[in-house]
């Protein structure tokens, strides 16, 4: 079958996925300690509703989205609230977070719960639910799904995509939910296309998961479904939004534009299956499949963790570090950050926790940049980033945006690339702070 | 407590912008492999020039490493690991003629460093390649000592014959004949030019066993070249040893097809069509073999021009780069009144990267070409 890819750009980074590929998913133990932050997600954080002291439920409502753009938080186990406190997350942002001991009944686990049939509902009732659970995208952007989905007057949904790719290497927590339960996957996609109503529903899936490929292909048979399972290249940033829609329906999301500008609409496995669990059973928010990996993890897994468990409990779940790692990871090694605490809770959109030895991570002596031009061939969005960090690093901002700054997605193909191991992706960062700020103050 | 103490008590993880790890290739490792890759064909210059072209090459990289170590000294910047000053006094020595006297390649070593790295800013901000920026002084400030050649030790030398390179004996050839000449070849026989045994040996067999029955018949003299048993400067000879060297550089993808297919590409086709102008033939006479296996092509074409530093950033400015490159080296070498032009040729293109990076700007993803013309 023909595999679809992106034209411009992408790289492939070594992928490692070995480890966890074929290991099924399993439940992680509950930790005596949740440390549940408020802002999980993009927007403004959510305004605690319990204090210190408050015994609270399994699935809770323990934190309330506040404004447009933002989450409901819930408690993911039962038990007392022991602190409200202050931490840092990995991408260095301070948040509050809300510290649950655990203690008491669990309401929902190992409990057969109620279906529901969601084909009676209207899409203000379902938006409604996805809002109530505070599902976000679990592909780690984390911004607000019921936000995504409130079409805009005028703008009409033509290709719903789900984003099976997962290319970030290392991971596989995506690849073992398609693997293990094709049919709730789909469940959420069906549930999104009552809701959006697109003319075109594909499923795009990396082929280095065939056994993933065959499961969704079976799973839309059984169901009776039209929808499209497109097999996608291996290729480094295959899951970025604007790569996928380019590789499937060939159309480009303009510069500065969301994919609704072009009609389409993407959508990951993970937030899929959280959408299920809310829509069909109620279930808010509260776990999700993390791959916990690398090569100082004694026995890498994947994992269904609670929202809120420290990254400790679960490296030491996986048997430990094997020797010290050079960096802790939350996320892949494309786009994750780094963790130097074990107590970092894992969040909505924790995707893996990685332990990567120095031999991984593959420093080497920071030189001047020597115009290999290697990040420019790499780039999927055609910027030119030795330029972009030259002009940054001589306060250029405007010249920069100029050239394209703002449409940087900072999947990290240049900084991966870059012999010269100059932090592109740190300058696009810095750079486009500066010039947000520019735009502020003046 | 100092920040040291806490480090040695607890292990540390580091911190770090995305991405958390990195391809294989550091810019120290690109710099040590193309030495590496150069090595064969050095040590072939050795062998046939004798160890009088050892102590130019080890006095060329000496004083490129000499020059990169005390330019940093005052600033605190050692950038020796990085294997760029090696490669250029590796370069810088390959390019030397046998016999020269030591001084000549050390200055050039300094120049290049010095003056057209460093002044510049050094590694990654030089506009000019500084090995042959250092080559290309060094020619125009001691002419004499830079056309000295010597006969390789594997060629037998008849009594009373002056050691020149296959072009020089060609250039000095079209300059002094009035009309045809026969071309390259032809004009090598006339200066009583020897072929090596070996040559000849090879020449015959290669016509008798697969040339012939196609209708082609391979003149002596091309073998030569090929193996590296012409007089020359002493990394440049030996086309085979060099093309070894560059397989191993395009499978390690340190350098890509482009400059090397378009220079090849432009320079062979000009060849080919007027080439044999100048020696009183028509157009599609010119002799593309004898052009591409002499003087330093070989080593220009794999390892010069392809240059990172002086070279574009994108593919489709690699692609006129090289063009360019092969385009200028053929007008010097045919037209021009020195025999060798690719060192001249890859200098002049240098000085259009900046403009042929600014007209191939990538195409940007989501924005309309129209939109995009006006930035």
């Amino acid at each position: 079958m023909r595999r679809l890819s992106f034209p411009l750009g992408g790289i492939h980074p070594v992928e490692r996925k070995e480890a966890t590929r074929h290991k099924a998913s399993t439940n992680a133990m509950i930790p005596p300690r949740c440390i549940v932050p408020l802002h999980q997600h993009i927007g403004a954080p959510a305004e605690a509703v319990v204090q210190k002291g408050d015994t609270v439920g399994e699935g809770m409502l323990i934190g309330r989205a506040q404004g447009m753009v933002s989450a409901n938080v819930h408690s993911p186990v039962p038990g007392t609230v022991s602190e409200i406190t202050s931490i840092y997350l990995p991408n260095g942002t301070r948040t509050d977070a809300i510290v649950i001991e655990l203690e008491g009944e669990f309401k929902r686990l190992g409990k057969e719960p109620s279906r529901r049939d969601w084909s009676g509902l209207d899409g203000k009732a379902i938006l409604g639910l996805i809002r109530k659970h505070g599902i976000v995208g679990m592909g780690g952007a984390t911004f607000p799904t019921h936000v995504k989905f409130s079409l805009p007057k005028g703008k009409r949904c033509e290709y719903l995509i789900m984003n099976g790719t997962e290319c970030e290497p290392y991971l596989s927590a995506d690849h073992r939910l398609m693997v293990e339960r094709p049919d709730q996957v789909l469940e959420g996609l069906r549930i999104v296309e009552h809701l959006l109503g697109p003319d075109h529903v594909v499923i795009g899936i990396e082929v280095n998961k065939p056994d993933a490929l065959s499961a969704m292909q079976r799973a839309v048979k059984a169901a009776g479904l039209s929808y499209r399972v497109a097999p996608l290249k291996i290729k480094y940033p295959q899951g970025d939004e604007k790569q996928l829609i380019k590789a499937i329906c060939g159309r480009e999301v303009p510069s500065g534009g969301l994919p609704l500008d072009i009609g389409c609409m993407v959508s990951n496995a993970g937030s899929l299956h959280a959408i299920y669990e809310a829509v069909v059973f109620d279930k808010p928010l509260i776990d999700r499949l993390v791959t916990v990996g690398g090569g100082a993890i004694a026995r890498p897994a994947n994992l269904k963790v609670r929202i809120g468990t420290p990254i400790g409990e679960l490296i030491d779940e996986c048997g430990g570090f094997t020797r010290i790692p050079a960096k802790i990871v939350a996320g892949g090694p494309m786009m994750g950050q780094t963790i130097y605490d074990l107590d970092t809770p894992v969040t909505k959109g924790t995707s893996g926790i990685l332990a990567l030895t120095e031999r991984e991570v593959r420093p080497a002596l920071r030189t001047a940049c020597i115009q290999c031009g290697r990040c420019v061939d790499a780039c999927p969005i055609g910027l030119q980033p030795t330029r972009l960090f030259k002009l940054i690093d001589h306060f250029e901002q405007e010249q920069a945006v100029a050239e394209g700054l703002m449409d940087c997605r900072e999947c990290g193909c240049c900084g991966y690339i870059c012999p010269a191991r100059i932090p592109l992706v740190q300058g696009m960062r810095v750079g486009k702070r500066m010039a947000r700020q520019k735009k502020v103050s003046a | 407590m100092k920040h040291g103490d806490q480090e040695q008590t607890r292990p540390t993880v580091q911190v770090a912008s995305s991405p958390q790890y990195h391809d294989r290739y550091s810019t120290a490792r690109i710099m040590w492999t193309v030495s590496a890759c150069l090595l064969p064909a050095v040590v072939w210059g050795v062998y046939v020039f004798g160890l009088r072209a050892l102590w130019v090459v080890l006095a060329s990289i000496a004083a490129a490493v000499l020059s990169e170590y005390l330019v940093g000294f005052p600033f605190k910047r050692f950038t020796l690991a990085d294997g760029s000053a090696v490669l250029t006094g590796l370069l810088i020595g390959m390019n030397m003629p046998p016999a020269v006297p030591v001084y000549v390649p050390v200055i050039a070593s300094v120049f290049a460093i010095v003056v057209v790295k460093w002044t510049f800013g050094g590694l990654g901000s030089n506009w000019m390649n500084p090995a042959l920026a250092g080559r290309v002084f060094v020619f125009f400030s001691w002419t004499g000592h830079m056309t000295n050649w010597t006969m390789p030790r594997t060629l037998p030398v008849p009594d009373g014959f002056a050691s020149a390179t296959y072009l020089g004996v060609v250039k000095t050839g079209v300059t002094e004949s009035a009309g045809a000449t026969g071309g390259p070849l032809a004009l090598l026989r006339d200066a009583g030019f020897p072929n090596s045994r070996m040559d000849v040996a090879v020449t015959d067999w290669l016509n008798s066993a697969i040339l012939q029955p196609l209708g082609i018949d391979l003149p002596y003299g091309y073998v030569d070249p090929f193996v590296g048993n012409i007089p020359g400067s002493i990394g440049e000879i030996s086309a085979l040893l060099l093309m070894l060297g560059a397989v191993v550089l395009f499978a390690k993808k340190i350098i890509t097809w482009e400059v090397p297919a378009t220079y090849f590409l432009s320079f062979s086709l000009l060849t080919w069509v007027f080439g044999g102008t100048i020696h009183g033939q028509g157009a599609f006479s010119g002799d593309v073999l004898f052009h591409v296996l002499s003087g330093g092509f070989m080593l220009a074409v794999f390892f010069m021009a392809t240059d990172m530093v002086t070279s574009p950033v994108t593919r489709r400015g690699l692609l006129i780069y090289g063009a360019g490159v092969g385009f200028l080296t053929f007008l010097i070498r045919t037209f021009g009144s020195f025999p060798e032009g690719a060192s001249l040729a890859i200098i002049l293109m240098n000085v259009f990267v900046p403009l042929i990076n600014r007209l191939t700007k990538p195409v940007r993803f989501g924005v309309p070409r129209r939109e995009e013309a006006r930035l």
